[in-house]
């Protein structure tokens, strides 16, 4: 592995204040475990959270180390159309979840996303779903360990082997301690601390690049001929845009299904909702975490880009690294060196390391809830007293983390693993939000049906990954095009694997004897009575906020069209 | 935050970490106000404005959280 030299030096106050970091969520752990008694508490933080907590949650969750460091080196490599994954890949899936879909989640009392299946389709499904979101979540939690712990050798210079121990058992003891309080608590602190230790970048890049305006001249200047800073003009053909991609591969494949499936499917997330007080905060949180969702490009896109403006060397894929190069990825580090001295370079650090640590306690708590609720308690062990569950959970969460340890070691051994988490990310939770989906608005769906679409989408997901990378004249057959780079690539991979789960659904569904309807209360559209909202004011409602926030979104995409 | 559990709420922790380290920042920022550290725009001293900012952030937190005794 080529490491070039440390990009940082750290002072003592840098020390001090990552110090200070690691001390207070330990002790966040520690205080919160004589709350974590029952297994509502450990898995679900007792359900007695606030709206904002749980939205702060639910978003700071999803903030990892591919969010910090790999976005922000992708919108370097790629410029503004990197903010999809944060406009159009997420604002309409996180409204959808708190307005249509939540009210299902939190009325049928589930654990989990595969709990939910359970209720709807029976054991197959769910089981189905629950080792693949195990499988998938283990490998996501090494593979950020392991990015974690190469940032911290490039940046820092500290042993790869220190980065990941540390971080990682910090996070095993205060997760096993607390459970999901601590989980939730440790995030909604990453979340100021990410805002606080990225935010000074863009706003000194601004001022040094002359604004908006200026920054789009300077990268004008360095790359003549190429728009860096358009986010739907140049989607009309594929070769008019550096990533190689089409408008309908953004809002089909990324708009309606991946995002859709992370953002209302993928349990990491749907926890910290499920945790909410009420179905009108379970409700909120998605929504409250839009708005912020819509202003992380500020923090990890606008960086690229005023990297591509100002720094003097021009950064290389991690492929063709040479010495003295740096990478796309380091592009957020090289900021940070530029702009922040001693103290703002310590918060900025430990944003990155809050970053992490919040990505890999969602992935290890989510882990031990699936593990315990939809593995464990089904199949191994079915009705044990509540404390033998939350000692399960306990110590899944120290096992999760060990074998994450596991796959962090091995993906050290893979140069291009990064591609193969984004892919392996559609083959999963893509064909499971076609299965939930038709779950919940689909009374005819039976539970053949549902197991069925499922395991179909999933292979159909792995097939065409796989044969696209044998035959590449296939990228043109699959993506539309031969110019689809690998991001594009996975947009309709994920398409046609929801496309070919929902079909399967339908099919052997209407071949196959439905559910009585007794036993649809409560999970499917028309046999659920959703409880009517509270008489609350204009501004506390839901669908209010989730209006402000559609009004927002479509006045981004006009101002960076 | 809790009913339940009476837990200490999570902003009053906020509150805590923002005005500690706001403070750390101030201190760095003065430390250095006539010996620059090589970064660019080092002029501004962002960490004296910007850690200042952390400090009222972090009071106001404490302030508006802080654990009551219930009754």
């Amino acid at each position: 592995m080529l490491v070039p030299e440390r990009l940082v030096h750290l002072s003592s106050v840098d020390l001090a204040i990552i110090a200070i970091y690691f001390l207070a969520v330990l002790c966040i752990g520690f205080y919160l475990k004589r709350f974590a008694q029952s297994g509502e508490d450990f898995f679900l933080a007792g359900r007695e959270m606030t709206a904002w907590v749980a939205g702060l949650s639910f978003l700071s969750a999803n903030l990892g180390s591919l969010e910090l460091l790999g976005w922000a080196g992708s919108s370097y490599q790629y410029g503004i159309l990197a903010a999809h994954w944060y406009w159009i890949g997420a604002i309409p899936a996180m409204l959808f979840l708190g307005i249509v879909m939540m009210p299902f989640y939190y009325i049928s009392r589930t654990h989990s996303v595969p709990g939910y299946l359970q209720l709807r389709y029976g054991k197959a499904a769910s089981g189905l779903s629950a080792v693949s979101f195990g499988f998938m979540t283990i490998l996501m939690s090494g593979v950020n360990m392991f990015a974690m712990a190469k940032v911290m050798q490039v940046v820092l210079g500290w042993n790869i082997h220190f980065s990941i121990w540390v971080s990682s058992l910090t996070v095993g003891i205060y997760v096993a301690s607390g459970g999901l309080f601590s989980a939730i608590f440790n995030e909604v602190l990453q979340f100021f601390l990410i805002w606080f230790g990225a935010l000074l970048i863009p706003i000194l890049g601004l001022i040094e690049a002359g604004g908006w305006n200026g920054l789009v001249t300077r990268i004008q200047h360095n790359f003549p001929g190429q728009n860096f800073t358009h986010a739907w003009s140049t989607l009309g053909r594929f070769q008019d845009n550096p990533m190689g991609m089409h408008w309908t591969g953004i809002v089909f494949g990324l708009g309606a299904v991946i995002s859709m499936g992370y953002w209302t499917t993928d349990f990491l997330v749907v926890q910290r909702v499920l945790s909410a007080k009420d179905l009108r905060s379970a409700k909120l949180a998605p929504i409250i975490g839009s708005f912020f969702k819509m202003a992380v490009p500020l923090i990890v896109i606008l960086p690229g880009l005023i990297g591509l403006a100002v720094l003097p060397e021009k950064l290389v894929p991690e492929s063709a690294l040479q010495p003295g190069q740096h990478s796309y990825n380091d592009v957020l580090p090289l900021m940070l060196a530029r702009y922040c001295g001693p103290g703002l370079m310590g918060l900025g650090v430990t944003a990155l390391v809050a970053g992490f640590m919040a990505g890999m306690a969602g992935n290890v708590s989510a882990f031990a809830t699936v593990w315990t609720y939809d593995i464990y308690r089904p199949f191994i062990r079915k009705a044990a007293a509540d404390q033998h569950y939350v000692s399960m959970g306990r110590w899944c969460t120290i096992i999760g983390l060990f074998i994450s340890i596991g796959t962090a070691y091995l993906a050290m051994g893979f140069a291009s693993i990064m591609d193969y988490v984004q892919a392996l990310f559609s083959f999963f939770i893509a064909p499971l939000f076609g299965t939930v989906l038709m779950g919940m608005l689909w009374k005819r769906a039976t539970p053949l049906g549902g197991f069925l679409g499922l395991l179909a989408g999933t292979l159909t997901a792995i097939g065409i990954f796989v044969s696209m990378k044998i035959d590449h004249d296939l990228v043109a057959v699959f993506a539309l095009s031969p110019l689809a780079k690998e991001l594009a690539q996975d947009m309709y991979q994920a398409l046609w694997s929801c496309l070919v789960c929902v079909l399967v659904t339908v099919v052997v569904s209407l071949a196959t004897t439905p559910k009585p309807a007794a036993e649809l209360s409560g999970l499917v559209y028309g046999f659920t009575v959703i409880p009517k909202e509270e008489n609350v004011p204009l501004l506390r409602k839901p669908i209010f906020w989730a209006g402000v926030a559609v009004a927002l979104f479509v006045i981004l995409q006009i101002i960076f069209w | 935050m809790s009913e339940r559990h009476h837990i200490i709420p999570v902003w009053f922790l906020v509150g805590l970490l923002l005005l500690t380290y706001g403070a750390l920042i101030v201190a760095s920022g003065i430390a250095e106000w006539r010996n620059q550290p090589p970064t660019v725009l080092a002029n501004l001293h962002a960490p004296v404005w910007w850690g200042s900012l952390m400090v009222v952030l972090g009071a106001a937190y404490i302030n508006a959280f802080r654990p009551r005794r219930s009754s």
